[in-house]
């Protein structure tokens, strides 16, 4: 990785994902107030995927990255992703 | 000056990242705990869930995320050659991280005082899952917790480095790295909110 000088974000760009994360915690605090059964978890997970997303591009700076660092950043996630999903396939079907 | 000082800011930044892997993996594991519990108490969960005062955990967000933003933006104060506004901001977030911590001191109060801890009479005479849910909900945030504390003391380390010039236009990696810590912390909250405060 080459020692170039770095993209430095605007004033502009954080101050719109501050709002942007201030109307998703907005929403989700509203959609938890209605009774939508199963898809209160599904809604409320994605509604943190999406926050999260916006923390870790932008906030976090992945978005301006070296391809390398954004990989390795990838890997860490399919190995939670591994990690939550076999547990699953183990506690949804160990009953059985 | 006869030798260049070691100068590595990619690496250092690679690091940075590495270790948040492995907090993002520790966090991870107390959140399948509790997808795994959630499956099995459901109705305890959903009981034990509404003893949680949301007007406290929203608080605490909004104060996340827009603490966030101050770290993100002294990044962008420094690098544009205002070093002033990026103190400004850095305590900022360090006040917002002990507002955050007050409020927690005041929820996790009115909870013990309510007999909702660990071992405590009240819950011992709930469903199970009752138990589980505060033993988490203890476990959890209050490692997040300790993580605003330690995250408070970085940016405190940055915030006198950069006073001190040690940080500055040109060498601001530990001010990026501090702030990544910082955004970790946010990162978790964002989860820990809509799981425990939210659904169910």
């Amino acid at each position: 990785m080459s020692e170039e000088e770095a993209h430095v974000v605007s004033y502009r760009t954080y101050i719109l994902v501050w709002i942007g994360l201030l109307i998703l915690t907005t929403v989700t605090i509203l959609a938890a107030q209605v009774d939508l059964g199963a898809w209160n978890i599904w809604l409320a997970l994605g509604i943190a995927t999406v926050k999260s997303a916006l923390v870790v591009l932008f906030f976090m700076h992945m978005k301006y990255e070296h391809w390398l660092l954004r990989l390795f950043f990838l890997g860490a996630l399919a190995t939670l992703a591994i990690f939550i999903g076999l547990n699953f396939f183990d506690i949804l079907y160990r009953y059985e | 000056m006869s030798e260049a000082p070691h100068r590595d800011d990619a690496g250092a930044k690679l690091g940075m990242w590495l270790f948040l892997f492995t907090e993002l993996l520790l966090f991870g594991g107390l959140f399948v705990l509790y997808a795994v519990y959630v499956t099995r108490h459901p109705e305890s969960f959903a009981s034990a869930s509404n003893e949680l005062d949301l007007v406290f955990g929203t608080i605490n967000t909004l104060i996340l995320i827009t603490s966030s933003l101050a770290v993100a933006a002294s990044v962008t104060a420094l690098r544009k050659g205002s070093p002033g506004t990026a103190q400004v901001l850095l305590g900022a977030a360090i006040a917002a991280a002990m507002v955050f911590m007050i409020n927690k001191y005041f929820e996790w109060s009115e909870k013990i005082e309510h007999g909702l801890y660990a071992g405590s009479s009240l819950l011992k005479d709930r469903a199970d899952g009752w138990g589980v849910y505060f033993g988490l909900y203890y476990f959890t945030t209050g490692l997040h917790g300790l993580h605003v504390i330690i995250g408070a003391a970085i940016l405190a380390w940055v915030f006198i480095q950069v006073r001190s010039g040690r940080i500055n236009r040109e060498h601001y990696i530990s001010l990026e790295n501090a702030g990544l810590y910082w955004h970790l912390v946010d990162l978790i909250w964002i989860f820990v909110f809509p799981l425990y405060y939210l659904i169910l």
